[in-house]
């Protein structure tokens, strides 16, 4: 059994919504992250998936310590961030990087790859060196020529930026790297390079991955395990093969189903019904009741927690353990209850 | 190579060797460099391709609405019988909005924060049709319903900021479709929504289409999203159309080493893959193409024919589908019109 690397209890992060200029006064809360906990072990990848609006980025963030969380703790192999002193803060960031999504902003324009990749080496207190060794290892790890160390990163292509993103987020040796949608912005032809080349970074050195993306057939690829996000909620925790075959939570079935190529018949054939409401007023109850459509009345009022289900994943949704037996996955909903629900004029060609 | 039935009353657009080019201070942009399509009434073509692959330029060359420094150098391109390059500028300004409409990747972009959904929409129906303002308004109520929009006769009076990002790609294509085109350009319109809102809106157009008997043109960079859609796919690297045909034999029996490659280095969702196929290199820039066959530097293929001379040749692989690559000329013909 690997042991676990990262550990997030009950993280909550609401960000107050302040009116007035002078005097401010808090109107409500954007719910970002509303009490997730997950574990993420050594050498897996774990990825969180989730629509724009979700709350993966927020929970990257509090990871990351570049937020501090309204309520709940992470444990950095079994250490609580949340009572860690400063010089224990200092060692924790060495051992957790991130790559980010865009690879043109991630990179200072002014600043040469050398220095780009050094840069946190040089935080640390390595030697002049050490720094020169171990930037030349990272380029030589992420496959990009030694003599990129003095070009500029304006000289390079997306998929090339990227890699310089992966060789500065290594320097450093660390446990744990959060991916935050590493190839969304690159080129489809160059995609498959960086996932293969992260694949194996994580084969060779055991790192592990937090993952965040949309995708969710790259993270059916990359992914060991699968936390499906909606308003700042996990819906469903599981294995991700599991997920993938056979989604058990609805919003996860339509995420699934939404990114089944057409050839093949999802295993949750369910119709997806308007869209992500704001975060700022989540629905009461389960928050994907208004877009869901087996909602039941408690669904409306009840918000249901996360429980284990016999196969050994966690789902919250009213459905289980009584009424999934009674639903068939397969069944063709009527076309009038996509998109609004309140729609009155029944088809959907009704217009013309 | 584009005609297979010339000048037949089904055939809307004809695309003929069309080549447009940048004159940039950094020298000649080969954005185009000799593309061949058409498209028959009521049919879907799926353009795909990476970013510099020519696809947007392609079609901005249709509607002749090329950004500064870009040319048409060469080529035909058909509408409806009518050769677009030697069309005034003032029946230019008829056909675009009116017969081929338009709906860009960024819905915020493409719509004005300081006018109303409803005038938005109701303007190409006052310009194009000549009705008056509060018939425009009728109609645009009607569009809206069509879209599957709620409560058009509130929505109306919405700005665009207060719609989500689904709802407004959904409004700005109700603008597009308002006037009756004949050939709607979608350019990559599901990019900036989310995946379930995606398959929606997917959906929808293909009712739309399914309802107004228009063609549509669908510009994207992601192959897995264009099978439902489309009748006929083309695949385009470094400003040339590698492989065309109709979409069953592009992707099940892809004849192009770039469309195979292609093919297989994407994840698919429920075909778990060990090891993803790589295309090694990068796509070029179209101000720096390669010689010959734009693929060559990065195909695992590439024999010395493909270094020298021209772009290969189309060959013809039967039921429409061609594909441009030396490797096809000893089992096929070379197809000429």
């Amino acid at each position: 059994m690997n042991s676990t690397v990262i550990e997030v209890q009950n993280l909550v992060k609401y960000f107050p919504v302040r009116t007035g200029v002078i005097v401010g006064r808090t109107i409500g809360n954007v719910k970002a992250v509303d009490d997730i906990s997950f574990g993420v072990s050594q050498g897996e990848t774990f990825a969180l998936v989730g629509e724009s609006g979700c709350g993966k980025t927020t929970v990257a963030n509090l990871i990351l310590k570049l937020l501090d969380p309204t309520s709940g703790d992470v444990l950095f192999q079994g250490k609580s961030l949340n009572k860690a002193s400063g010089a224990e803060i200092r060692q924790y960031r060495r051992s957790v990087q991130a790559v980010l999504q865009d690879p043109y902003g991630a990179l200072n324009p002014r600043m040469r790859v050398g220095h780009i990749i050094s840069e946190p080496l040089e935080v640390h207190g390595y030697s002049r060196s050490d720094r020169k060794r171990l930037v030349q290892d990272a380029l030589r790890a992420v496959g990009l020529p030694e003599t990129s160390e003095t070009q500029f990163p304006h000289e390079f292509s997306g998929g090339q930026r990227q890699r310089i993103g992966v060789a500065r987020a290594l320097t450093l040796e660390p446990a744990l790297i959060i991916l935050d949608e590493p190839v969304s912005n690159l080129d489809v032809s160059i995609r498959s390079q960086v996932l293969n080349l992260l694949k194996d970074l994580q084969e060779q050195r055991g790192i592990s991955f937090i993952l965040i993306s949309h995708d969710l057939a790259s993270v059916e690829h990359m992914s060991h395990r699968i936390g499906v996000m909606y308003l700042g909620k996990l819906v469903e925790l599981g294995d991700a093969q599991q997920i993938c075959d056979d989604p058990a939570h609805p919003y996860a079935a339509s995420l699934v189903a939404a990114s089944t190529p057409p050839n093949r018949t999802p295993p949750w054939q369910i119709p997806i019904i308007g869209e992500v409401p704001s975060a700022m007023d989540t629905p009461s109850g389960c928050p994907f009741h208004p877009r869901c459509v087996y909602a039941m009345p408690t669904c409306k009022e009840v918000t249901p927690s996360l429980t284990q289900l016999p196969d050994g994943r966690m789902v919250a949704c009213h459905l289980y353990p009584d009424h999934i037996g009674s639903i068939d996955k397969h069944a063709e909903l009527p076309a009038a209850r996509l998109f609004e629900q309140e729609t009155e004029d029944g088809g959907t060609e009704a217009a013309l | 190579m584009a005609g297979y039935q010339h000048n037949d009353a089904g055939t809307l657009l004809e695309v003929r060797d069309l080549k447009t080019h940048f004159m940039t201070r950094r020298g000649l942009v080969r954005a185009v460099n000799g593309v061949n399509f058409e498209l028959e009434r009521g049919e879907t073509l799926g353009l795909v391709g990476e970013s510099g692959s020519g696809k947007t330029i392609t079609c901005l060359s249709i509607l002749r609405l090329l950004p500064r420094g870009g040319q048409i150098v060469g080529g035909e391109i058909l509408f409806d019988g009518q050769d677009i390059l030697k069309t005034s500028e003032r029946e230019m300004g008829l056909l675009r909005g009116k017969r081929v409409g338009m709906i860009l990747q960024n819905s915020m972009a493409a719509l004005d924060p300081v006018f109303s959904i409803g005038t938005q929409i109701a303007e190409p129906l006052v310009v194009h049709q000549g009705l008056s303002w509060k018939r425009a308004m009728a109609g645009t109520i009607e569009l809206l319903r069509m879209v599957k929009i709620n409560d058009p006769e509130v929505r109306i009076r919405n700005y665009p900021h207060e719609l989500s990002g689904g709802m407004r790609q959904r409004s700005s294509s109700a603008a597009s479709i308002g006037p009756h085109p004949d050939l709607l350009i979608a350019d990559e319109p599901t990019t900036a929504l989310d995946v379930t809102t995606q398959r929606q809106y997917l959906d929808l157009l293909k009712d739309l289409q399914k309802a107004t008997g228009m063609a549509i043109i669908f510009i994207t960079h992601d192959i897995s999203i264009v099978g439902n859609l489309c009748d006929k796919l083309a695949v385009f690297y470094g400003g040339i159309v590698v492989e065309y045909g109709p979409k069953d034999q592009v992707l099940n029996n892809p004849s192009h080493p770039y469309t195979k490659a292609l093919l297989q280095a994407l994840p698919v969702l429920g075909e778990k893959r060990d090891r993803l196929q790589t295309i090694p290199g990068e796509p070029p820039h179209a101000g720096n193409l390669p010689p010959a066959c734009p693929f060559h530097p990065r195909c695992e293929q590439a024999m010395d024919t493909c270094k020298e001379g021209d772009a290969p040749p189309a060959f013809y692989l039967g039921n429409s589908h061609q594909a441009r690559c030396w490797l096809l000329e000893k089992d096929y013909e070379q197809y000429s019109h």
